[in-house]
């Protein structure tokens, strides 16, 4: 009996993440939940720009490439002519926080029907470890050797709690994946988060906190230690809105 | 009986499973060396194992299949 295998919705293409990054375990998620869910043939998937800008070479399902930090908008017009497909957003920080941040505080205010999987590392991968809109107080990158200095660069932005703010989304939750436990709790709100679009309920975010092995500067090991230290402390886990479970409780 | 299978060209020698694995049973071979120039993750006592997943749910590259 086979208790684990690649899901079905994974090409066969090997991934071109650095070694120990957690994209691959976020990528594996979301397929096993388009698996389980049995919507391969009718999901349509929006890559971003940034580490994961060749997502649409590991996802079965059809892609489409958006241009940087506008997946949210071209996901609004796939899931407006097409309503009976499945359409998610796959963004990281660099994409969704920084130059796309007009684009999903919009979409979240809309509460359009798409779902967004973001990725939080607080820093640029692809482009070589530049500060992020996400990077820490302190934090030591490329383009701020000293540290992050909030006086000259402002504090990072904590995208769940912003957006939980808006009328608009129906579901907000930020999750990790540096753990067994903490990806079987990932797997459960990407989940959550596709059901709600599948039930025409709106707008779902789930924001993974993740690591960057190569531009921290750490081994894979303690990269996943320094989401509990210090990324968890700023960032805390949780549900930040969920409105079928408020609309339950009110009555 | 379980039973592990990696798939070794696309391992990155990153790790993650050895430290996953709550029987200490998998390490990175560092007698050997696949195609991407990595040492690959390896079982060293198969019998032990008991087909937790733990291993291929923290796989960033998804090569482990897990079998019982």
């Amino acid at each position: 009996m086979v208790v684990f295998q690649k899901p079905h919705a994974l090409t066969d293409a090997p991934f071109h993440y650095c070694p120990g990054c957690t994209h691959g375990i976020i990528h594996r998620l979301v397929a096993e939940v388009i698996d389980e869910l049995g919507i391969e043939g009718k999901t349509i998937g929006i890559a971003p720009v940034g580490c994961s800008v060749m997502a649409y070479n590991y996802f079965n399902c059809d892609m489409i490439e958006a241009a940087h930090g506008r997946a949210p908008a071209v996901a609004t017009g796939v899931k407006r002519a097409n309503p009976e497909n499945i359409v998610f957003t796959y963004q990281g920080d660099g994409d969704l926080a920084s130059i796309g941040m007009a684009e999903t505080v919009h979409s979240a205010a809309r509460n359009e029907n798409i779902t967004v999987i973001f990725i939080n590392n607080a820093i640029y991968g692809m482009t070589g470890g530049q500060m992020a809109p996400t990077s820490l107080p302190g934090q030591v990158t490329q383009t701020s050797p000293y540290g992050r200095d909030v006086k000259a660069c402002g504090y990072p932005i904590r995208v769940c709690e912003m957006l939980s703010e808006l009328e608009g989304p129906e579901y907000l939750e930020r999750v990790t994946v540096n753990s067994v436990p903490n990806i079987r709790k990932a797997k459960k709100a990407i989940r959550k988060a596709f059901q709600n679009q599948i039930e025409g309920k709106g707008f779902s975010l789930i924001e993974v906190i993740s690591s960057c092995p190569t531009n921290w500067g750490m081994t894979p090991q303690a990269a996943l230690k320094w989401i509990d230290d210090k990324m968890i402390p700023y960032y805390p886990l949780g549900v930040y809105k969920d409105r079928s479970a408020q609309k339950e409780e009110a009555k | 009986m379980s039973k592990l299978t990696f798939n070794t060209d696309n391992c990155k020698g990153c790790g993650l499973c050895v430290d996953a694995c709550p029987k200490h049973i998998l390490r990175l071979a560092t007698d050997k060396i696949n195609k991407k120039g990595h040492h690959p993750a390896e079982i060293i006592d198969q019998a032990a194992c008991i087909a937790c997943a733990c291993c291929a749910l923290m796989c960033p590259d998804v090569i482990i299949t897990v079998e019982k």
